[in-house]
């Protein structure tokens, strides 16, 4: 059986969702896998009558988005996991959402409620006199989220890290479902409030897809530059907090300033320093007039070069250079084992960009995409693909603003409501400046969230952080972290 | 020509009352650095009288070493300041070998100290503890290279004799060798007061501390006495920079004291300068650093003796 393949943004009826045997199943996602132009998006169970389904969403980069399949289990199933090892999150979600045991799973802990014992036990341990535990967190210094993570060390040598979330968890997916209604924008924009764009964007195009609302072109630009506004900002927290874990003050200090310029450009475009509000499924709260639209494009580039000053004292820094350089490795066989996206799979040198990927045609007219990746996959690597997606960035807003000064952008919305198709299922994708933000939603026969699931770059890419580490010194910890900088809440939603 | 030890004892008074500036120096040139207005100058005047009115508070888990550790620390801190030749004048307490002392009164401080963090069972303080030690015994190679450097000049392993073996042509005749202990001993200096780049004296996160990891269980007046123990101890390595670049035909003179506490205010500059433009080292590198800081100590001693004219 073929799966069914659907476009990014795109609707499908559910009941055309091809179900297949458990072995056909099996192939086609280790199949996927293995591919580095394919990956596993999204895996979820759906009851079905006394059974499940498992929904597996591929993504397949250059073809048209997405392929569905899934597979029909009961309440104890064989688990997939262990020769899919970027299922294992997923699995253990299942597991813990819908109560199916995947049996033989290598891993079953829980993802997002806490473990049941607190002294420690079943964590992985490791015997010998030399070994000990380093327990840090949930409660760290400095404001922070919460997440315990436990090293196994011998000496200031990590053998393993173990990382336990689930302090976040506010329901968001649950609170979801019987949706959409005025909650729900606002359950979206804070299920990640750093990433508050690209998930509203996810979920507009989501709806607009189940709902079969054309949004402008105009319109989809205005989103995107929303959302490079964020990636920046964001990016450029994330180069001065690492230059700070670094003690590398200038650089630090100077980025904490420019990042501030970057959320008051935000705000300046839509009147919030984080974006929301702004992007509504049908459409954008606000326009872009010429004023407004040149006012940012010269503070735009007025900045610019005060990040450019910032940012070639840390790269050409030999005291920064050699401290990041060969700093948590992660190869680009263990990125595509684990289904790593977003940045830190770019930086291990998996080419995976969802703007690239598929075809966004917001980007085309101003600035060609471009999927920046390094080789060595260690913290420096990760630090220059930043660096380098920032150029794009740049040169993108810089043609779309010009573009708005001469063509302003008129506001659009969609005051007559939304009605989402009835029994249907959509699929969409957004690469927020963590990686790919995938959406799916699944909705009953009156149009409303019988299931939405949102899969944040993080929960992807939390795995990555624990192979970084193996074999690392610990006092290198922060710095590889930093330079995941990973969601604790975009992942326990 | 004033009394010596007029001379010497206020200098001694005002560097216990001056030491906590230095940070504030060193925290001020950062912060010109990094472009911000940077905290007060005085600040650790104000943080130290906070802390004194506050009570310490102790885990139940602790022994005694945790609450010794401060006062003991402190006591050996200032016991060693009593053996410097204030204002390039020798100390009343000086003699031959003093300098050995000094150090390990130093060492003495810290030791305490470490206990004190094992003390409390954590494992961030132990990781602290281990560390401190490690690139002190490194530290320690080249600070024997510099006491090695200053008995080759003056016979003995002291203070003590440095200030009496005036003559003016010092740098005109030793500068190679002078500038070589010098360096060396500012890359003590650096590592020994938990300066970037082998310390991260601002940072919050456990993991990468060293020294601050050690005084992670410490509030109140017993935190006040470590903090003013560290600006002391930081102004002492300052003090013995001094002592070796400043030319000794100045000592015993109001001129040689103003000098020295000039010198050692311009150190914290440096110090500061030093921590804005480089990153941290990562720690494998530590003790590559500290055994070049030996080397260059030894390569002082050695043109010392082969180009400038052997002992004297």
């Amino acid at each position: 059986m073929l799966p069914m393949k659907i476009g990014n943004g795109m609707a499908a009826l559910w009941r055309e969702v091809p179900v297949c045997e458990m072995a056909e199943f099996r192939a086609w996602l280790r199949e996927i896998s293995e591919t580095e132009r394919r990956r596993i998006a999204a895996f979820f169970a759906v009851p079905d009558d006394e059974q499940f389904r498992l929904v597996a969403v591929a993504e397949d980069a250059g073809g048209c988005g997405f392929a569905l399949c899934s597979v029909r289990v009961c309440r104890v199933y064989p688990a997939l996991s262990g020769e899919i090892a970027a299922l294992q999150k997923f699995e253990r979600l299942i597991a813990e959402r819908d109560g199916l045991v995947p049996e033989g799973h290598p891993y079953l802990q829980p993802v997002r409620r806490l473990r049941e014992d607190e002294d420690g036990r079943g964590f992985l341990a490791e015997r010998g006199a030399a070994v000990h535990d380093v327990a840090v967190g949930p409660v760290h210094a400095g404001v922070i989220e919460p997440g315990h993570f436990r090293f196994e060390c011998v000496g200031e040598k990590v053998h393993s890290l173990e990382i336990a979330l689930g302090y976040q968890h506010r329901g968001i997916e649950a609170m979801l479902a019987g949706g959409p209604d005025e909650k729900t924008l606002h359950l979206m924009e804070t299920a990640d409030g750093s990433s508050s764009i690209a998930v509203a964007t996810a979920y507009a195009r989501l709806i607009e897809a189940l709902s079969g609302i054309a949004v402008p072109a105009e319109t989809v630009t205005l989103r995107a530059i929303a959302l490079e506004l964020e990636r920046i900002a964001n990016h450029v927290g994330d180069l001065g907090a690492l230059a700070g874990d670094v003690a590398f003050l200038p650089t630090a200090s100077f980025c904490g300033r420019i990042r501030g310029e970057y959320l008051n450009m935000t705000a300046e475009l839509c009147g919030n320093r984080f974006g929301r509000n702004f992007i509504l499924p049908g459409g954008t709260r606000f326009g872009l007039d010429a004023a407004r639209a040149g006012k940012i494009l010269d503070w735009l580039r007025r900045v610019k070069r005060d990040l450019d000053g910032a940012l070639k004292l840390f790269f050409d820094s030999p005291t920064v250079l050699d401290r990041l350089e060969n700093t948590g490795r992660v190869s680009r066989e263990t990125a595509l084992h684990l289904g790593a996206v977003g940045p830190a799979a770019r930086a291990s040198g998996v080419a995976r960009d969802a703007r690239c990927d598929f075809g966004w045609s917001e980007y085309a007219p101003y600035a060609a995409c471009e999927c920046v990746t390094e080789e060595t996959g260690d913290v420096l690597a990760r630090a220059r693909v930043r660096l380098r997606e920032l150029e794009f960035s740049h040169r993108f807003l810089d043609a779309a603003l010009a573009e708005a000064v001469r063509r302003p952008i008129e506001a659009v919305r969609c005051d007559s409501g939304i009605f989402p198709a009835a029994d249907s299922i959509a699929v969409s994708a957004v690469e927020g400046w963590r990686g790919e933000h995938i959406h799916v939603a699944l909705t009953d026969s009156r149009g409303y969230f019988e299931v939405y699931r949102m899969v944040d770059p993080s929960l992807r890419n939390w795995e990555m952080l624990g192979m970084a580490l193996r074999g690392e010194e610990i006092s290198n910890f922060p710095i590889c972290n930093k330079s995941f900088n990973l969601s604790y809440c975009g992942h326990d939603l | 020509m004033a009394n010596p030890t007029v001379i010497w004892l206020s200098s001694f008074l005002l560097s216990l009352i001056l030491a906590p500036l230095l940070p504030g120096i060193v925290n001020k040139v950062k912060a010109f650095f990094a472009g911000r207005r940077g905290p007060n100058l005085f600040q650790l005047y104000f943080d130290l009288a906070k802390l004194l009115r506050k009570e310490g508070v102790f885990s139940a888990t602790a022994g005694g070493f945790l609450q010794v550790a401060p006062p003991v620390s402190l006591g050996c801190l200032l016991l060693a300041a009593l053996l410097l030749p204030h204002g390039l004048v020798r100390s009343p307490l000086g003699f031959g070998g003093d300098a050995v002392l000094f150090f390990y009164l130093l060492g003495m401080a810290r030791f305490i100290t470490v206990l004190g963090a094992l003390d409390t069972g954590s494992s961030f303080e132990g990781m602290g503890a281990s560390r401190e030690m490690q690139f002190s015994a490194l530290a320690e190679g080249a600070i024997f290279g510099v006491i090695g450097f200053i008995a080759v000049f003056t016979g003995r392993a002291g203070f003590t004799m440095l200030p009496a073996d005036g003559g003016g042509e010092w740098w005109s005749v030793h500068a190679v060798s002078l500038l070589l202990a010098a360096a060396a001993f500012f890359v003590v200096l650096m590592a020994e007061n938990c300066r970037v780049p082998f310390d991260d004296p601002e940072t919050h996160l456990e993991l990468t501390m060293i020294h601050e990891a050690m005084i992670l269980d410490y509030g109140g007046p017993d935190l006040a006495l470590i903090l003013y123990g560290a600006s002391l101890k930081l102004w002492m390595y300052a003090m013995v920079l001094m002592m070796l670049v400043l030319p000794w035909s100045i000592c015993g003179t109001w001129l040689g004291m103003g000098c020295t506490l000039g010198g050692v205010l311009l150190t914290a500059v440096v110090v500061g300068a030093v921590e804005s433009s480089m990153a941290r080292y990562r720690f494998l590198k530590v003790p590559r650093m500290l055994v070049g800081a030996l080397a260059v100590a030894l390569l002082g001693i050695f043109f010392r003796l082969v180009f400038e004219g052997g002992i004297q």
